[in-house]
């Protein structure tokens, strides 16, 4: 009833084509981003901002870029650790050698080397498909990280090998490091998530995004039309390793602080591609449903038994936890296969005739 | 010039210069390799009869392993504890059958592959719960002694693992050719909707690929952990597996074997002559690297069936 | 369709109950009790390590409220989080934990490493004091930059350096080190390299050949290590490895007839859970340490009585006193300790992060206290000063017998005169790095 978009013409091309062309979406994507803004930072605490809200977007911002490449280009990665490795290493060392440069400045020149070292491990992807392709992906995750972990100018020879996020300030204000306040990191990261969310949701819908999904449902096909499969599969995997260098950045200036190689390993890679498959492949929507998935889920797990009421070891609960983990993900994949923004769509069809279905 | 002299000549004169020991480094990669190849052609048996690219694998050879060793610190006698487990690989088999792969017919590989991490996580939280977090130690009574053979040192232990592993394969190669239901398997593999119409029953094939997986995963698992002792981290061996997989492709029993040996000797290699020139560690990405190289040339694998695209 | 609705709401309610759960966390403690979050892993792929480092740690509060009624006659609480080893859950459980309890968070012990390295630049903020015994960051064993963050009794640098001296005493004096050849077989991680810069500084002063052998994580697949051990012939190998990496070096090291008694384990390679496994071929494994193994002392014998006889015991009572749950236990003691140390200054009531690090900073565990509280032998005496958050401890080897692990030499303090102005270096470098000036008023 009150979702309906009857009665909405549209009089202008740029009207059809807008990223939201229904009222009711603009209206409730606009509350979200001015919630996220105005509201969020004087509810939440230390604990919301530093478990939960940075996280959640660190990795949104990482799933958006797989989904770029996995969902709307159809090359399977496994890599993502490592182009975000790239992205946090190279933040670093910018950094450090340059302190005067602005730090979100540096976030995007990380992004763009992260880009150029996609665009490397993307050639395979001209001759190698699928399964084959991913596999082959997890060469740039072991080797990348094994270069930051073995040559000591990535870490400023430092003794221990672990690097750590300097302070840096944007017009006054402490933004990284430390002593910056998790509010502060909290909203530098929603600014960034919402620009390129922005930015990503434009790609697809134009002319790249379209070459993107020609050459997923069919290359051959594809290139018969008239798309050229090389430029387009290494712009997907630079701009999707963009993305992930950022997200790289983020994730160790604006949630860990410090890490070391270990903290980009395999497992960020499989998380994030965990994101993309529940959330929906092929959907933007989904990038931030299934990062609030796998990012949530496991908190929730931990912390909901003892609060219900159950009391029990505590490495019997964690085991517990994998295990409903492990169920929850198969049980979405055959109750939707199509993830999270799929189910978010029946949603919607159903409010169009709340509440009086017939 | 000093640099290239390093890289390309250096190594080499060292391999002459101790023509021995480079025996030595082959012959450990060629051991290696087929314990590589053992983990791997699980995952062949896996994909080639369902086209699931089965991620718990890892787990699976785990759970195997810890299931025996379990079943031998209760006092089971090593012959009935080997049975018994044979009999759990089975009964896995079946649930993961009833309860996950029925319900996921004719999805994506992608969101089969999901499932099966799904089930990766499920199995190890049942695993640490059934038998416990400790490291225990494996030991069916086979002698890991060393000796040697004119300057070469072997070892009992994994000398008997290689030729398991050997036996294995050929075992599963004539299996997969020479028996009706081997036959039924290949004709799964080549296409589900046909075989379904000559009356092959698709749920019991898959039952069977997976309970041998699962015997698979068990060899793997002894001769893993006879090693390592059995704990959490022998899932990770998964990882090794996947290189293998690209060289000898998703596909071919044969093809896991010769791919096991050619990653087992090739990083074996790198990392003995080259890898101290870089830090050394580079066996991981190496074996990548290597696969990665295969692959351009051949994309599907070195036996893996050619992928034929039509528009 | 009818599954697809009940997924639906039992999704939405799923979530609904999450944000309750997980907004309402805190809860306040009606008594005055200290509080010590636990970081533990009992799960994950080092659960071995995690679980009997977990239950010394508890088994000692719990005998501290069990015998004493708590430290001083407060009450000493604590909260477990599972961090399954994972960096990132480690973060969530600090975040969870860190305002918890009376006073907040009395101090935490990260136990991994790559959590330590977390917390370190969160301390001075959150105003939690760190103890990282006997891992973590060796450079914040300079308390002059890292005021918050203690590493006593030892570090892995001192330890490496004891290594050596030990070796040098096997040879028959430090001279004769000069062309015997070690090898350092690591885990390829921050904490695998720690020992390096020592080893190789010290090569340059004793004149010995040193060949680094990196292993990748997670260190299953050894063989190329070991053939190059073979090759090599070293007359000493030192292993700095983690999870299953020791169970296998230990195997792969029997399977090329490497002398066990050259082979020597940091500290964490040197625990049951690492040779029970390998059986017989680990026999003659020596390791380094800085406390004694086995269930000798009076403590043991009042955990036995006041926490097991009571049925209180966090875990099994035959595996109190295996290496691990004694590290976790003088973990706890030493934790227990600063708190009375901050208590005799701050009085009698829950101690917050801020009083307990003026406790830590001021620790002097002298023998006699150590016989007080039942440890005679156990350790040697630790003292912390403001400058010095290490407390140069020393070292002690010990050796495998197949049933248990027995000390095979002195007590061997570490080169000081060595591993201090490294430590120094590499903190200043960290100062300077990080807009950090090193606090005057030490020294």
């Amino acid at each position: 009833m009150f979702y309906r978009e009857a009665g909405q013409f549209k009089t202008t091309y740029a009207g059809d084509q807008a990223v939201f062309p229904i009222l009711q979406d603009r209206a409730f994507v606009i509350a979200v981003i001015l919630f996220a803004f105005l509201v969020v930072p004087f509810i939440a605490d230390d604990y919301w901002f530093q478990a939960i809200l940075i996280p959640f977007l660190v990795f949104s911002m990482a799933a958006i870029g797989l989904n770029l490449l996995t969902g709307y280009a159809g090359q399977l990665s496994l890599g993502t650790g490592g182009f975000m490795a790239v992205g946090g290493y190279m933040a670093y060392k910018m950094t450090t050698a340059f302190p005067d440069l602005n730090i979100l400045i540096i976030f995007i020149l990380a992004g763009l080397i992260a880009a150029v070292v996609g665009i490397l491990f993307g050639i395979p992807s001209l001759r190698i498909k699928g399964f084959y392709l991913a596999v082959t992906t997890l060469a740039a995750q072991f080797f990348i990280l094994w270069l930051f972990n073995k040559v000591p100018w990535f870490y400023n020879y430092f003794s221990s090998g672990v690097i750590a996020a300097p302070p840096r300030s944007v017009a006054g204000i402490l933004v990284v490091g430390p002593a910056s306040t998790p509010m502060v990191r909290y909203l530098v990261a929603l600014s960034f998530v919402v620009v390129f969310t922005l930015a990503a949701k434009n790609l697809v819908r134009g002319r790249i995004g379209r070459s993107w999904m020609a050459i997923r449902d069919m290359d051959i096909a594809a290139e018969i039309i008239g798309i050229r499969p090389f430029q387009v599969k290494l712009l997907a995997f630079a701009i999707s390793s963009f993305y992930c260098g950022v997200a790289g950045a983020m994730f160790l200036f604006l949630y860990l602080g410090s890490a070391e190689t270990e903290a980009f390993n395999i497992n960020v890679s499989f998380d994030v591609l965990f994101m993309i498959i529940i959330g929906g492949l092929g959907s933007i929507l989904g990038s931030f449903l299934g990062a609030a998935f796998i990012t949530l889920l496991p908190i929730l797990l931990t912390n909901l038994p003892p609060h219900l009421g159950f009391s029990m070891p505590i490495d019997l609960q964690s085991h517990i936890e994998v295990i409903t983990f492990g169920a929850l993900i198969i049980f979405f994949l055959i109750v939707e296969p199509h993830g999270l923004a799929r189910l978010w769509q029946i949603g919607k069809e159903k409010l169009r005739l709340w509440p009086f279905p017939y | 010039m000093e640099a290239l002299q390093a890289v390309f000549v250096l190594p080499f004169l060292d391999m002459a210069g101790e023509p021995l020991f480079f025996l030595e480094v082959i012959i450990g990669g060629l051991l290696t390799g087929v314990n590589y190849s053992l983990v791997a052609l699980g995952f062949v048996l896996i994909f080639k009869a369902s086209g699931v690219f089965n991620f718990s694998q890892g787990i699976m050879v785990l759970f195997a392993a810890l299931t025996l060793v379990g079943l031998m610190e209760r006092g089971v006698p090593v012959w009935l504890a080997l049975v018994l487990t044979v009999l759990a690989m089975i009964a896995l088999a079946f649930i993961v059958e009833r309860f996950m792969l029925r319900f996921l017919v004719n999805q994506d590989e992608i969101i089969l592959f999901m499932a099966t991490i799904g089930l990766a996580f499920l199995l190890e939280g049942v695993g640490e719960i059934a038998w416990g977090a400790d490291v225990k130690e494996l030991d069916i009574g086979i002698p890991d002694k060393s000796f040697e053979v004119g300057g070469i040192l072997l070892n009992e232990f994994d000398l008997f693992a290689a030729a398991t592993g050997t036996v294995l394969v050929v075992g599963l190669a004539v299996f997969f050719h020479k028996t009706p239901i081997g036959r039924a398997l290949r004709a799964v593999a080549d296409d589900h909707q046909a075989a379904l119409s000559v009356g092959i029953p698709l749920k019991t094939i898959w039952v069977v690929v997976w309970s041998v997986a699962g015997i698979v995963a068990l060899a793997a698992g002894i001769s893993w952990g006879a090693k390592s002792g059995v704990q959490f981290s022998l899932s990770l061996i998964a990882l090794k597996a996947l290189p293998v997989l690209l060289i000898g492709g998703f596909t071919s029993v044969p093809g896991a074997i010769i791919g096991g040996l050619i990653i087992g000797v090739g990083e074996k290699i790198a990392e003995i002559y080259w890898g101290p020139l870089v830090g050394g560690a580079i066996e991981n990405w190496f074996a990548y690297m290597l696969a990665l190289a295969f692959l351009l040339f051949r994309p599907q694998g070195l036996f893996g069936e050619r992928i034929i695209e039509r528009v | 369709m009818a599954i697809k609705r009940t997924f639906l709401t039992l999704l939405s309610a799923a979530v609904l109950a999450g944000s309750f759960a997980v907004g309402s966390t805190t809860k306040a403690g009606a008594e005055e009790a200290h509080f010590i979050p636990l970081l533990v892993y009992r799960s994950g792929p080092y659960a071995p390590n995690g679980i009997p480092i977990a239950n010394g740690f508890i088994d000692y509060f719990t005998l501290l409220n069990e015998r004493d009624g708590g430290i001083d006659g407060v009450k000493v609480t604590w909260e477990e989080c599972e961090t399954k080893y994972n960096t990132k859950v480690g973060v969530e459980c600090y975040e969870k934990l860190k305002n918890k309890g009376t006073a907040g968070a009395a101090l935490i012990n990260p136990y991994s490493t790559g959590i330590t390295y977390q917390l370190i630049p969160r301390a001075p903020v959150d105003k939690i004091p760190i103890l990282s015994m006997g891992y973590g960051q060796t450079a914040a064993a300079d308390g002059r930059i890292f005021k918050w963050v203690f590493n006593a009794p030892t570090t892995y640098w001192s330890q490496a350096s004891a290594f050596i001296k030990y070796v040098g005493q096997q040879e028959g004096g430090m001279g004769k080190l000069k062309g015997k050849k070690i090898a350092l077989v690591y885990h390829n991680s921050a904490y695998g390299k720690e020992p390096i810069p020592t080893l190789e500084a010290l090569s340059k002063k004793f004149g010995y050949d040193l060949k680094l052998l990196a292993v990748d994580h997670p260190g299953q697949e050894q063989k190329a290590t070991w053939l190059q051990i073979r090759r090599y012939k070293p007359d000493w190998t030192f292993m700095w490895g983690w999870g299953v990496m020791n169970q296998v070096a230990l195997k792969e090291a029997a399977a090329i007839n490497y002398p066990m008694d050259k082979f020597i384990g940091v500290w964490w390679s040197g625990t049951e859970s690492d040779v029970v496994p390998a059986g017989d071929d680990a026999v003659g494994y020596k390791a380094g340490t800085f406390h004694a193994p086995g269930a000798n002392t009076q403590l043991h014998k009042d955990v036995y009585k006041y926490v097991y006889g009571r049925g209180k015991g966090a875990g099994e009572k035959s595996r109190v006193g295996e290496v691990l749950w004694n590290r976790g236990m003088l973990n706890a003691l030493v934790s227990a300790e600063a708190i009375r140390t901050a208590m005799g200054k701050f009085g009698k009531k829950a101690m917050s992060g801020e009083q307990v690090r003026w406790g830590m900073e001021n620790l002097n565990l002298s023998k006699s206290r150590l016989k007080e509280v039942g440890l005679a032998g156990f350790t040697p005496p630790i003292k912390v000063t403001c400058a010095d958050h290490e407390g140069n401890g020393p070292v002690i080897i010990q050796q495998w017998t197949g049933k248990e692990w027995k000390f095979v030499s002195d007590w061997i303090s570490p080169m000081r005169e060595v591993v201090r102005p490294m430590i120094e270096a590499a903190a200043a470098k960290f100062g300077k790095e990080n807009n950090m000036t090193p606090r005057a008023n030490c020294m």
